[in-house]
C-alpha cells in the first residue's frame, strides 16, 4: 500500500532521514520504531507532505506521492494523527468529525450558503457516520462537547475518529499511546485492531512504548540515525542484535 | 543641483537614524519573537519629552534633555512591558493579542501626547547652527550629531552584547528561552532590561528626528514602520542586520528616490512601506535571517 | 433630550458599523486572519461607490461594483500575503491599509485628494429615493439583514466549519485534506465584499467622502467591537456595535472641543483594547455553540 523508497531528508547538514526504504502491506498494522531522534516523525512528516524530501520517493498504491501539499496527501486516502493531539479545541466533537470527510460539496461558498438537497444529504450522512464512529470508539454522548474540554485520552480517540471520517485507506498514527494512562491504552489498541479486522484499514504506527508495539504490530521497521537497520516480525526484531544495540547504545 | 556625495551624506544621516530605531526594535524582537508595535510610539514620546524639557519652564540644556528623556523612556518601556506584554506571556493566547495590546499602547501614548502638546507640528526652536563643508557636500551639525551618536551607540551596544554579562544573558534568552530559564537566568528581568535598552535607543532616534526636522503626534507610526522595514530587510531578530537594513532604507530614500523617481519627495514615505511589502513577499527572512518560521506552509 | 432624528441618525451609524464588524468577524473572528488593514476595504468600497455614483450610476449598481471591487482587491492582496504567518500578515495588511489611504489622499484626480468628493447623490431604489434618515435607516437595516444572513449562513455551513478549523489549527486542517489557502482567500474576499456594502451605504448617507474616515483607528475600533462581542459571534458584534456607537456619540455630545475630544476617544479606545485583550481575550460573549442543528438533522432523516 505504501512504499517508501530511498527517502532522504537533510536539514542543512543534519541528515534526519538517510536513504530509508520500506513497505507497508495492505491491511496490516506496521510499526515504525527507533530510539529518540532516529527520524520516525520526520518520515511521517515527509509522507504527509509537511516536509519536502531532499531525495527519494513515496509511492501510495503504486502511484508517486511526493512533493504534494498535506491536503493533497489526505485527499489521496492517507490520514494521520499527531503526537501531541491536535483536535480543534473550540469546536465540538461532532464538528471536529464532520470536518474530515473528503469531497464535501458544502465547502463550496455558494453551495454552503444555499444548502441544496445534495449538501443536506451529505451532511446527514456524515452525521450518521460520525455518530456510529463515536459509538464504536466508546465516545457516544460527548458529541456536543467542545473538544478542548475532554480528557487527553478522549481527545486522542476523537482525533482517531476524525482521521477515520475521511474514509482513508491508510492511517499514520504518531505515538497513539503517548500520554495515556496505561489502563486506557489497552482500549485504544482494541479499537485499532477492530478497525483493521472489521474495516480492512491499514495502519503505520510510530511508537515509543515497546509493549504496545510488540503487542499491536505484526510487522516492524526499525530506524536508527535516519537509516533502516532492521525489519521483521516482533519476534525477529526483538531478537535482532542490531536493534538491541541501537536501543542500548542511545 | 544635488550631487551624489550630498545624497550619500543625507543617506548616512537618515540611515543612521533608522538604524538606531531599528536596533532597539530588533533587540526586542529577538527576545520576544513578535512585532513590538509600540516601539515607534516610545520614540515619539522621547522626542516630545525633549521638546517639553527644553521649551517649558525647565529650559534644560539640550544634552541634558536628551539624557533625561532617554532615562524616562527606558522606564516607560519597562512599564509597557509589564502592563501590556508580560500578562500575555504567561498565558497562552493567540499571537493576535500582543499585537493588539501593542497597538493599544501606541494609541494611548499618541493620545496623551496630543492632549498635552496639541496636534500641530512642533520644532525644538533651537538656533540654527551652520554645518561644515566636506568636499562637494554640506553636512549640517545635526547630521553630524546623528552619524556620530549612531555609530557610538551601535558600538556601545555591540560591546554590551558581546562583552558584558547582561549581553550574554540577553543572547542566551533570545536563543532559547526555556533553556536559559533552566540554567537559572532571571528571564523576566532580562526581558525588562531589553525593553529598557530598546526604548532608550528609540528615544534617541526619536529625539534626533525631532532635532533634524520636527515632531508631530503621528510620527510614531512612521518610525515603527521604518524600523520594522529595516529589521525585516536585515533579517528579523538580527541586530546587526537591522543596522544594515536601516542604512539601505536611508540610501533608497535619498539616492533611490532622486534617481529613480525624479526626486518627488511625496514618495519618500512610501519607500519604507514598499520595502517592507517586498521583503515580506519575496524573502520574509530578510538578508541575513533564516527561512524557518516565516511561512505557514 | 434626544430627538427622534438624532436617534435615527445614531441607528444608521450603528447599522453601518454592524455591517463592518460582521465583515471583520468573517476574516478575523471566524478564520483567524489578522487583517489589520480592514479600513482600506471600507474605503475602497466607499470611493468606488462615490465615484461611480457621481458619474451617474444607479445606487444598486454602485453598491454591486463596490462589493466586486473590494473582493478583487482582497484577492490581489491575499495572493501574496495569505501564505505569511500571523504576525507578518498583520503587519503586511496594516501597511497595505496605509498605502490605500495614501492613494486616497494623493490620487487627487480620482478621489479628490484630501478635499474628498462632495455632492454624492442620494440612494434610490425602485423609484424610491432615500433622502430622509428614517427611510435610509430602513434601507440600511435591510442591507444589514442580508449581510447577517449571509454571514450566519456561511458560519453554519461546511464552508464555515473549515474556516473555524483554520482559526483553531491550520496545520491540522490541512492534514484533514482542506486546501486552507483557498479557504482563507475566500474568507478575505467575502469579508472585503461585505465591507464594500458598508462603504456604499456610508457615502450615500453622508453624501461626502474624504480619506480621514478610513484610518487604522477605524480598523481597531472594529476590532474592539468584535472582541467585546465575541470573536466569531455575529449577533454579539451587532450588539457591541450599537453599544459602542452609542457611547462614542455620547462622548461627542458632552461637547468637548475637538482638540481634546478626538485624542480622548483614541485614549479610551486604547485603554479598552488593552483591558479587553488582557482580561478577556476570547471576547466577553463567547461564540455560540453549534449543536442541535446537526444531530437534529440526523434524527429528522
Amino acid at each position: 500500500m505504501l512504499k517508501v523508497s530511498n527517502l532522504t531528508k537533510n536539514f542543512g547538514g543534519l541528515l534526519a532521514v538517510d536513504h530509508c526504504s520500506f513497505e507497508v502491506q495492505e491491511n496490516s498494522i506496521t510499526g515504525l520504531i527507533g530510539p529518540n531522534g532516529s527520524g520516525k516523525t520526520t518520515v511521517f512528516n515527509l509522507v504527509m507532505g509537511l516536509l519536502e524530501p531532499t531525495a527519494g520517493q513515496v509511492f501510495f498504491r503504486d502511484k508517486l506521492a511526493v512533493g504534494l501539499k498535506p491536503y493533497q496527501v489526505t485527499q489521496l486516502g492517507i490520514a494521520r494523527t499527531f503526537q501531541l493531539v491536535r483536535v480543534f479545541q473550540k469546536m465540538t466533537v461532532m464538528e471536529n468529525l464532520l470536518l474530515a470527510p473528503r469531497d464535501q460539496r458544502g465547502e463550496n461558498v455558494l453551495l454552503g450558503l444555499f444548502r441544496p438537497s445534495l449538501v443536506r444529504t451529505q451532511e446527514s450522512d456524515s452525521v450518521k457516520k460520525a455518530l456510529q464512529l463515536l459509538e464504536l470508539l466508546g465516545l457516544s454522548g460527548v458529541g456536543d462537547e467542545y473538544a478542548g474540554n475532554l480528557g487527553y485520552a478522549e481527545q486522542k480517540l476523537v482525533e482517531l475518529a476524525r482521521a477515520l471520517m475521511s474514509s482513508p485507506q491508510l492511517i499514520l498514527l504518531d505515538e497513539p499511546a503517548a500520554g495515556i494512562d496505561p489502563i486506557l491504552i489497552h482500549g485504544i489498541l482494541e479499537y485499532i485492531r477492530k478497525l483493521r479486522d472489521e474495516r480492512g484499514m491499514t495502519f503505520l504506527v510510530v511508537e515509543h512504548n515497546m509493549q504496545v508495539v510488540m503487542n499491536l504490530c505484526e510487522w516492524i521497521v526499525v530506524l536508527n540515525h535516519g537509516q533502516k537497520i532492521a525489519e521483521g516480525t516482533p519476534q525477529q526484531v526483538s531478537n535482532d542484535p542490531k536493534v538491541i544495540d541501537a536501543y542500548l547504545g542511545s | 543641483m544635488r550631487n551624489l556625495v550630498q545624497l550619500l551624506v543625507n543617506s548616512l544621516a537618515a540611515g543612521g537614524n533608522y538604524a538606531l530605531a531599528a536596533i532597539g526594535y530588533a533587540l526586542v524582537y529577538s527576545i520576544l519573537k513578535y512585532v513590538n508595535f509600540s516601539h515607534g510610539s516610545v520614540a515619539m514620546v522621547g522626542a516630545y519629552l525633549i521638546l517639553g524639557l527644553t521649551s517649558s519652564w525647565l529650559k534644560l540644556n539640550l544634552i541634558f534633555a536628551f539624557v533625561v528623556s532617554v532615562l524616562l523612556s527606558a522606564f516607560l518601556g519597562v512599564i509597557i512591558e509589564r502592563i501590556a506584554y508580560r500578562p500575555l506571556r504567561q498565558r497562552r493566547v493567540s499571537t493576535l493579542a500582543p499585537l493588539v495590546t501593542a497597538v493599544a499602547v501606541s494609541f494611548i501614548l499618541e493620545a496623551v501626547v496630543t492632549i498635552v502638546w496639541g496636534v500641530d507640528i512642533r520644532g525644538y526652536g533651537l538656533p540654527v547652527v551652520r554645518g561644515w563643508r566636506v568636499g562637494p557636500a554640506r553636512v549640517t551639525t545635526v547630521q553630524a550629531i546623528i552619524i556620530a551618536s549612531g555609530v557610538s551607540l551601535m558600538l556601545c551596544l555591540h560591546f554590551l552584547l558581546t562583552r558584558t554579562r547582561l549581553g550574554k544573558a540577553i543572547r542566551a534568552v533570545s536563543d532559547n528561552r526555556e533553556l536559559a530559564q533552566t540554567l537559572g537566568l532571571d528571564v523576566d528581568k532580562i526581558i525588562s532590561s531589553v525593553f529598557a535598552i530598546g526604548s532608550a535607543l528609540a528615544a534617541v532616534a526619536g529625539g534626533l528626528v525631532g532635532l533634524d526636522t520636527f515632531v508631530y503626534p503621528t510620527m510614531g507610526f512612521m518610525i515603527t514602520i521604518k524600523a520594522f522595514a529595516a529589521v525585516a530587510l536585515g533579517g528579523l531578530g538580527n541586530v546587526y542586520g537591522a543596522i544594515v537594513g536601516g542604512f539601505i532604507i536611508g540610501l533608497l530614500e535619498n539616492v533611490g528616490v532622486w534617481y529613480v523617481l525624479g526626486g518627488d519627495a511625496r514618495w519618500k514615505e512610501s519607500i519604507a512601506y514598499a520595502v517592507l511589502f517586498l521583503v515580506l513577499l519575496l524573502r520574509p527572512a530578510g538578508i541575513f535571517g533564516s527561512r524557518q518560521g516565516t511561512r505557514v506552509l | 433630550m434626544l430627538s427622534l432624528l438624532m436617534l435615527q441618525h445614531l441607528l444608521v451609524i450603528a447599522v453601518i458599523y454592524s455591517i463592518l464588524s460582521i465583515s471583520l468577524n468573517m476574516a478575523v473572528g471566524v478564520t483567524g486572519l489578522f487583517n489589520m488593514g480592514h479600513a482600506a476595504f471600507f474605503g475602497i468600497g466607499a470611493y468606488t461607490a462615490a465615484i461611480l455614483s457621481l458619474a451617474g450610476t444607479p445606487f444598486w449598481l454602485d453598491m454591486l461594483a463596490a462589493v466586486c471591487m473590494c473582493g478583487l482587491v482582497a484577492a490581489l492582496i491575499g495572493l501574496p500575503t495569505l501564505r505569511l504567518v500571523a504576525d507578518y500578515l498583520a503587519v503586511a495588511t496594516m501597511g497595505l491599509g496605509e498605502i490605500a489611504r495614501a492613494v486616497f489622499k494623493n490620487w487627487t484626480s480620482l478621489t479628490g485628494g484630501t478635499m474628498g468628493l462632495r455632492g454624492i447623490p442620494q440612494a434610490s431604489l425602485f423609484g424610491l429615493t432615500f433622502i430622509s434618515t428614517a427611510r435610509f435607516l430602513g434601507l440600511s437595516v435591510a442591507c444589514l439583514l442580508v449581510v447577517y444572513a449571509v454571514a450566519e449562513g456561511l458560519l453554519h455551513s461546511p464552508f464555515g466549519r473549515v474556516l473555524k478549523s483554520i482559526r483553531e489549527d491550520e496545520i491540522a486542517a490541512q492534514s484533514c485534506g482542506k486546501d486552507t489557502y483557498w479557504f482563507k482567500m475566500w474568507a478575505l474576499v467575502i469579508s472585503a465584499g461585505m465591507a464594500g456594502v458598508a462603504g456604499s451605504l456610508y457615502v450615500h448617507y453622508i453624501n461626502f467622502i474624504d480619506p480621514t474616515s478610513f484610518t487604522m483607528w477605524i480598523t481597531f475600533f472594529l476590532l474592539l467591537i468584535i472582541m467585546v462581542g465575541g470573536l466569531g459571534n455575529n449577533l454579539g458584534a451587532v450588539l457591541a456595535s450599537v453599544m459602542f456607537v452609542a457611547v462614542r456619540e455620547g462622548l461627542r455630545f458632552i461637547g468637548l472641543p475637538t482638540s481634546i475630544g478626538a485624542p480622548l476617544q483614541q485614549l479610551i479606545l486604547g485603554v479598552l483594547l488593552l483591558l479587553v485583550t488582557i482580561l478577556a481575550p476570547q471576547g466577553l460573549i463567547p461564540e455560540r455553540k453549534i449543536i442541535a442543528r446537526q444531530t437534529d438533522h440526523a434524527k429528522g432523516q
